[in-house]
Parts: structure tokens; sequence; C-alpha cells
């Protein structure tokens, strides 16, 4: 199985190690040639250095025969633009898109687009701690 | 009519002061605190600071009316192409025009349906092709939709495919020969045409085959 992971932040570098442990063949894409040391001192996979969007570099990443897409660069929009060429041109089976503003997750995800948004789990959570751990008060919705 | 500019750049600014004097309503949204601070002294409250890919923004900006035409003309191309989605589709904006400022970023504004745009680059190419005579291959039509586009093609004495059948010359895929004029007459390009030196060539190609289709007609 092959899996495009494009933008090698945190959140990005850490699900390329992991896929490739689990037997993935992993293709890391990232703006910045500095990022690949977030893959550890011997990183087996390949790494691009390139934006995201830019179809040449997404073919020579092995976009055609990709299984998967992760889109998980510090850009809300670029990762929107990536998931629906992903979609839409290469037409990927799995393709994940993180979104951190939740109004544009939700906007994209009724189109069908699969996004994950840190920022609604975020609230979620803390907001279920607080109710759960404040008995006196009691939710109004 | 009323208008929201996305982008307060050169182009956003210049946009949005040209639709104010012919009498248009405008919102101009910049997200850049010193571009803003230098446009609030001229447009005033006709222009707003914030990301134009924020929906709260974009209803501050009244794209729930919705705007007549949203502008996205920001210097940033997938921000341009959310801020289309959003006003056609969130709001029901009924037309959008994007500026393409990498012109290898133009099909993914046709994946995504966005008509029209513009993008200088390209614009400019074009007329570069047009203008200089000694260049060999020369744009006339582009249909954006159908990704296709039509060129012209002059025969010399000394290209490969002088002399040759249509159905000889070994064409990129993804290109065809239309027509050949000779001596004023123009003729439907067939497999049995012969080309010869001084043909004029019409060819129709997905844009990318230029070189392709060059090398077989023109170069050794």
């Amino acid at each position: 199985m092959k899996a495009l992971v494009i933008g090698c932040g945190r959140v990005g570098s850490s699900i390329a190690v992991q896929l490739q442990s689990e037997g993935w063949d992993v293709v890391v894409v990232d703006e910045n040639e500095d990022a690949l040391s977030r893959l550890g001192d011997h990183w087996p996979g390949a790494f691009l250095v390139g934006h995201g969007i830019d179809t040449d570099l997404l073919r020579e990443a092995g976009i055609e025969e990709a299984d998967a897409v992760i889109a998980s660069t510090d850009g809300d929009n670029t990762n929107i633009v990536i998931g629906e060429v992903a979609q839409k041109r290469f037409d990927v089976k799995c393709v994940v898109v993180r979104v951190l503003d939740p109004a544009r997750a939700e906007f994209y995800a009724a189109r069908g687009m699969r996004t994950v948004c840190p920022t609604q789990t975020a609230i979620d959570s803390l907001a279920q701690i607080v109710r759960a751990e404040a008995p006196g008060v009691r939710a109004t919705a | 009519m009323y208008v929201v500019v996305a982008g307060g750049g050169k182009v956003g600014a210049n946009v949005a002061r040209s639709l104010l004097r012919l009498g248009h309503e405008v919102t101009l949204i910049e997200q850049r605190r010193d571009r803003f601070d230098r446009l609030e002294d001229e447009f005033e409250h006709q222009v707003q600071r914030g990301d134009a890919t924020e929906l709260f923004v974009l209803e501050h900006a009244g794209l729930a009316r919705p705007p007549d035409i949203v502008l996205a003309l920001t210097g940033d191309d997938e921000d341009n192409m959310v801020i289309c989605q959003l006003a056609k589709e969130k709001y029901g904006a009924p037309k959008v025009i994007a500026r393409v400022n990498d012109p290898r970023n133009q099909a993914h504004f046709d994946l995504l349906g966005i008509s029209p745009t513009v993008c200088a680059t390209s614009s400019i190419m074009a007329l570069v092709e047009h203008e200089v005579p000694e260049h060999d291959l020369i744009h006339l039509l582009e249909l954006r939709k159908e990704n296709l586009e039509i060129v012209e093609v002059q025969i010399d004495r000394d290209s490969p495919s002088a002399g040759k059948r249509v159905e000889g010359l070994d064409l990129p895929e993804g290109a065809r020969l239309i027509s050949v004029m000779r001596e004023g007459k123009a003729e439907i390009a067939v497999g049995s045409t012969m080309l010869e030196p001084g043909d004029q060539v019409l060819a129709i190609l997905e844009p990318g085959k230029e070189d392709e289709l060059r090398r077989v007609l023109l170069r050794h």
C-alpha cells in the first residue's frame, strides 16, 4: 500500500513514520528540506521538496499509484486544494485533509471531502471534560 | 451592483477604486495590517480587515446578501480557489472572477470549475507568442473548457515533416492536424495529405504538447 503525506510538520511526520512502520510505502513532500529531520535519522521512504499543489511534483511522488493521500501542511486552503486535486484529478480512494478552521472543515466535509479538524476535536474534548468535572453546571442545550 | 473584492494588493485596490468610480458598491477585504492601514485612509468603511477565506469575514463583508459578483484577487492561488468555492456554493454568489498567480495552477482552477480566471503571466506569454515573428508555433485559440488549444505551424524546407504524409508522422497522443493551407487554399488534413515546405498547418492539441508537436513537425 502506498501513501503520500504532504506537509511534514508534527502531524505529517508522525503519520508518515507510523504508516511506514506498519509496512506502507510512504512518500513525504514538504516545501522545506529541513523537515526531513522530523522523520528520524534513517528515513527509509522517499522525501521530496516542493509545493504540494504542484502537479508535476505530485506525479513524481507517485500520486497516480497512491492508495492514500494525507494533506497536512500548515495551510488550510493548500490542504483543501491538494484534497480536491487528489480526489478529482487523480481519483485517489482515500484522501484525508487537515483543516484547522472548523467552519471550512464543515463546509468541505458536507461537499464530500474527508476533513479532520483538530480545533473542533479540541473544543469538543475540552467542553466534555468541563461538563464531566463540573457537576454543578447543567448544559442548557 | 454590489461587488466584494478579496485581496487589497495592487490588483485588488486598483479594481476596487475603478469600480467605486463607476458608482458601484464595493467591499474590499485585506488581511495584512500594514496594507489595511494604508487602504483605510483611502477606502474608509469600504475596506475590511480579515482573512477572506474565513466564513465570518466573508459574512461581515455581506456575502450572504449575496453580492452580484465576487472577485478573488489575492496573491495566493489556493486562497482564491477557496474564496470562489465558498462564494458560489455556500453563499450563492451568481458570478466570480479569480486571479491566477502561478499559471501552473490554471488546471486546478479549471478542475474546480472556477471560471473566468485571469492570469497576467499567461496573457503576456500568449502575446509574446503572437508578437515574436521567429517563434515557430503560434497560439491561435485556447479552448479552456475543453482543455485544448489550436496552433499554427509553418513547414519549412528542412522540417522533418516536409515531404511526409500525415499518417506517416509520429504525432504525440493528444495532438491532431486540422488543416493545411497551401498557396492561399485550405484543405482538411487527412491521413494521405502530403506536407510540403511553405504549408501553414493548423493543429489542435492538449496544452503542454507543444514541444512534442514541434519536434515532429519542425525539428530534426
